[in-house]
């Protein structure tokens, strides 16, 4: 009896993993074929400025307040410790960098996988269960052409714009609390920033990890709710997985990415 | 009511040229459990043929079959004369070009208003000037009568009136065949009324063949040349209406009368009562 637990306990862990790398393998299909019909759509600009619109005019507010907040608290707590050294001045810097650099790709990608990547895997996935994509399939129109590619697309050109919109609502944040609230000097503020963080690497650092986020989120987001089961239980997995699954990857991504970030640095 | 009986021996006359033809078809959605076992089955053009048979005995795999959705793991599927089966991703989208199909529930396109559902196959494959697609949907629309909902979304449709409005969609490219999956599920007596008078009148003024998948009895008998009775995978009875009243088969008057018990029985498989109960003889 022992011994059939241990095979039962085998066989399921076996067939997990024969269905986790199956799945991964679907996804990395999936992700080509997305990618063929990627020229297609986006010639229809239409299709993805609407979905620019879904994806990231619709994402502005949470994005804007959410910065204006974290470069307030930002702001606050690096003053804090900053005077204690009587480094004050060097606010500026610390959150100019903090925002380029880490939290705004980082703090932007877990929001834009939150508000856009659920909608766009509910959308899907609903759309899959009231068999509209079979609707589609049947009047000899592609949805991975017509359905998936724009929205895609529509996630990988809005998140870059968020995170840079989401630093620069940061920065005005800690510049509210720093220069008006504290008093520090705004030519102090705004001239140290100026002079530490430069474009290349700081700022086009943070844009790679913003594009290579959108990409992950928009590619998870997209085959989640094409992957879905066609029932509400269904389109409620694939929304919380494209939740989890894309939070996780910008985490991990951001690690790999900041590795190889400062090893050219030479840091 | 026999097997040897064909559709296009029971319906008026017109062209003989088959729309669609299935040969020994077999298919299964896993390799333990055949949904189809050897399926035969004729659609002459120009004719409403009926497949019918209760939930779950393969009616709607037989329509994805027909579509190139499915492959028959057995058996030829012809539409117009070409296997669907062997047809390349092209050849298929041409093919589907040619069909319509009104799924069970609509299938509306939930973001787009009733004339953007209706012109977005017309927008998809043609280069037609706006003002010729305005004046297509709004002739599609009268056809099924709701050229007053153009400019609403499928929320605000009745079930009645989204069906109608995918019927229109269905027929906006001019198909010579219309799938229908089960079109009079869910509706009220007056919609299912229409819904039937549309798809008899659509197919006889368009020209145009119709597979209408069902259990709806009585409305097919009114409206089709032709009925396939399916169960358990196969086609166990076929007829013209008037056969199917007439008929003394058992599990046709079953499903024409109705009745809970007879060939399909009421209790699903099971042990013994019983000895499920656990009650032994004293």
């Amino acid at each position: 009896m022992p011994a059939e637990a241990v095979f039962n306990g085998l066989r399921r862990v076996g067939a997990g993993a024969i269905n986790a790398v199956s799945r991964l393998g679907f996804a990395a299909r999936f992700f080509a074929v997305v990618l063929i019909h990627s020229p297609a759509a986006l010639r229809r600009t239409r299709l993805t400025l609407r979905e620019i619109y879904f994806a990231g005019v619709l994402s502005l507010v949470i994005i804007m307040v959410s910065g204006l907040f974290v470069g307030m608290v930002l702001g606050l707590q690096g003053y804090d410790t900053l005077n204690k050294y009587g480094a004050g001045d060097s606010l500026g810097i610390f959150v100019g960098l903090s925002l380029v650099r880490e939290l705004g790709p980082v703090v932007a990608g877990l929001l834009f996988a939150s508000r856009a990547g659920s909608a766009i895997t509910a959308e899907i996935g609903l759309m899959k269960t009231t068999e509209q994509l079979a609707a589609m399939e049947m009047m000899a129109v592609d949805p991975l052409a017509r359905i998936v590619a724009p929205r895609f697309w529509g996630g990988v050109i809005s998140m870059p714009l968020l995170a840079a919109l989401f630093s620069v609502m940061g920065v005005f944040g800690a510049y509210l609390v720093g220069v008006r609230l504290i008093g520090l000097d705004n030519g102090a503020f705004w001239g140290n920033m100026r002079a530490a963080i430069d474009f290349w690497p700081d700022v086009t650092n943070g844009i790679v990890k913003s594009v290579v986020f959108g990409i992950a989120v928009s590619l998870i987001a997209v085959f989640e709710g094409y992957d879905a089961m066609p029932t509400a239980e269904g389109v409620s997995s694939a929304t919380t997985r494209t939740v989890v699954e894309a939070s996780l990857a910008i985490l991990a991504l951001d690690f790999i990415l900041t590795v190889f970030m400062f090893r050219g640095m030479g840091g | 009511m026999t097997a040897a009986a064909s559709p296009s021996a029971a319906a008026p006359a017109g062209p003989t040229e088959n729309a669609v033809e299935l040969v020994g078809v077999t298919y299964g959605y896993d390799s333990h459990r055949p949904v189809l076992r050897g399926i035969d089955m004729t659609i002459p053009r120009g004719r409403v043929v009926a497949i019918m048979g209760g939930s779950g005995c393969g009616k709607t795999t037989i329509l994805r079959l027909i579509g190139g959705q499915l492959h028959p793991q057995a058996g030829r599927v012809l539409v117009g004369g070409q296997s669907v089966p062997d047809l390349d991703r092209e050849a298929l989208y041409a093919m589907r070009r040619r069909i319509g199909m009104l799924f069970q529930f609509g299938a509306l396109f939930t973001d787009l208003t009733v004339f953007e559902n209706i012109a977005f196959t017309l927008r998809e494959h043609t280069n037609l000037p706006d003002e010729l697609i305005r004046d297509l949907v709004l002739m599609k629309l009268n056809a099924v009568g709701l050229r007053g909902t153009a400019q609403l979304r499928p929320a605000e449709l009745s079930g009645g009136m989204a069906r109608r409005v995918a019927l229109a969609r269905a027929i906006a490219l001019d198909p010579m065949l219309v799938l229908y999956d089960e079109p009079f599920a869910g509706l009220d007596p007056i919609s299912l009324g229409v819904v039937g008078k549309l798809i008899r009148e659509l197919n006889d003024a368009l020209g145009i063949t119709s597979v209408v998948v069902t259990h709806d009895v009585y409305e097919s008998l009114k409206i089709v040349d032709y009925l396939y009775f399916v169960s358990e995978g196969r086609i166990i009875a076929q007829g013209t209406p008037q056969e199917v009243h007439a008929s003394p088969d058992p599990f046709v008057r079953q499903f024409v009368d109705g009745a809970s018990d007879g060939p399909v029985p009421f209790h699903y498989p099971a042990p013994p009562y019983a000895e499920e109960l656990a009650v032994h003889a004293r």
